[in-house]
């Protein structure tokens, strides 16, 4: 085998470090905007799914997506007044460049939230008809993140989407799953004192007229189960969206 | 460039007489981890593919070159450069596969059968038998996965490419899904199988014990 010297064998690493890395480089710059475009196409059809504005598993355009997108009014919660926050343009907020801030143990098993977050309202008639509220929490492999969707009354739910988990797929995976979706829509999240109450159990739920507050479970998957109903019980809970979702019940949309 | 019987014999002899995952057992991790569909599995093959043929070619144009003592350094460099390209272009192009394969593309950095390629085929043979060989590896990876997706998804979802054929139970259909497809255990057994079906019409790949 042919000898090579020291300072060759650093010159030749040196070289294909350089190339390599231009090459990553270009190749990150010309495809990031397209793959931001995804990012965000993603986070908008899921907003539209938990509305079911268009149905889980239909093959949307972008074009569509986008038009859609923008009949919903966004808004900025600050978690910490639990108010809107102010002075921020909420067409222009972006949730990944809100400031996080950390939580107490709670049920979701999240350490930190953002500050700021920006949810969204979907307008009928003049009048908010729907409130779309991120919601995030640990499952089995990682973090779930999704979207609930609830009717103005604050505690109907209207509907639930995840757009990024990591459950295994045909059991926790089937959060997805467009047949268990169905089964949230006209259940409650609070009860009459307005305490958390929605949760998923196991096995099958009855209708949500007499039995609201209950949703089937995922067979196969417990810690999952278990998961969505902990970030529910802290998302619609006093740490999360309560407080403002008490004043926007009395108060309206102001 | 031609393609002879030599050329020929490169490219199929990972199908069936020297498969990367049925004889040599390597790429298993990967293989268990995306065979729970087959859409995914699917483009998971094409970049497995895409990244032992290009990775095979450039190692064996740079093979007179590479300094011996940091081959193995210089082949990971080459490797990872095309898996992180796929990747992105994979998150541009086709983001709903990818956002499925997650962390699986680059995890095709150590995928074995890629390193063994380069390092037992490309630093001794010339570019064009290299990426051949890259390619054919590349192949009957993907036949194993291929293979292995097809049961797990139509008896653990009930489909195939995401179409109904057994109407699973959870979607009012008469057909319980197996939960044991959908783990990864599943794909142990189906591997195994797959392994027995070719050994016993292969007998000469049985090692002795």
């Amino acid at each position: 085998m042919q000898q090579f010297s020291t300072k060759y064998t650093y010159l030749f690493s040196l070289t294909l470090c350089l190339i390599c890395s231009i090459l990553l480089s270009v190749a990150a710059v010309a495809l990031k905007e397209r793959q931001e475009t995804n990012q965000q196409l993603d986070k908008q059809k899921s907003v539209l799914q938990a509305c079911r504005i268009i149905k889980a598993g239909d093959s949307v355009t972008p074009e569509k997506v986008q038009e859609l997108f923008a009949t919903i009014t966004p808004k900025v919660v600050d978690l910490n007044t639990d108010a809107y926050a102010e002075g921020v343009d909420p067409e222009a907020f972006a949730q990944e460049d809100a400031t996080l801030m950390k939580v107490p143990g709670n049920e979701a098993q999240l350490s930190e939230v953002p500050e700021q977050v920006k949810i969204y309202q979907v307008e009928k008639d003049g009048k908010v008809d729907m409130l779309v509220l991120p919601i995030s929490g640990k499952g089995l492999w990682g973090t779930l993140y999704g979207f609930l969707a609830l009717s103005a009354d604050t505690t109907t739910i209207r509907g639930i989407t995840y757009y990024n988990h990591k459950e295994t797929p045909g059991l926790g995976g089937e959060v997805d799953n467009p047949t268990w979706k169905s089964y949230w829509p006209d259940r409650k999240v609070y009860d009459e004192n307005w305490d958390v109450a929605i949760h998923v159990i196991k096995g099958a739920a009855e209708s949500p007229e007499s039995d609201p507050y209950s949703v089937n479970g995922l067979s196969g998957a417990t810690i999952t189960s278990r998961g969505v109903t902990d970030m529910l019980k802290f998302w619609m809970g006093e740490e999360g969206f309560g407080p403002y979702l008490k004043s926007f019940r009395e108060n309206g949309s102001v | 460039m031609q393609f002879g019987k030599k050329e020929r014999e490169t490219v199929l002899d990972p199908l069936f007489n020297n498969n990367p995952i049925a004889l040599q057992v390597l790429g298993i991790c990967s293989a268990l981890a995306v065979t729970t569909k087959m859409e995914t599995a699917f483009v998971m093959c094409l970049a497995v593919i895409a990244v032992t043929t290009c990775s095979s070619l450039v190692v064996s144009l740079l093979r007179n070159n590479i300094p011996p003592s940091i081959r193995i350094i210089v082949q990971l460099s080459v490797i990872a450069t095309f898996v992180i390209l796929t990747d992105q272009i994979l998150k541009a192009y086709l983001f709903e596969i990818s956002k499925q394969l997650s962390v699986f593309v680059g995890l095709i950095i150590t995928n074995c059968i890629v390193m063994g390629r380069a390092e037992g085929y490309a630093m001794q043979n010339g570019p064009y038998m290299s990426a051949l060989d890259g390619f054919g590896n590349g192949v009957g990876y993907s036949l194993v996965l291929m293979v292995v997706a097809f049961f797990r998804e139509l008896f653990g979802s009930g489909t195939l490419f995401g179409m109904t054929i057994l109407a699973p139970a959870t979607s009012g259909g008469w057909y319980t899904t197996n939960g044991l497809m959908v783990l990864s255990p599943g794909a142990f057994f189906l591997i195994g199988f797959f392994i027995w079906a070719v050994r016993t019409w292969k007998p000469e790949q049985i090692e002795e014990s």
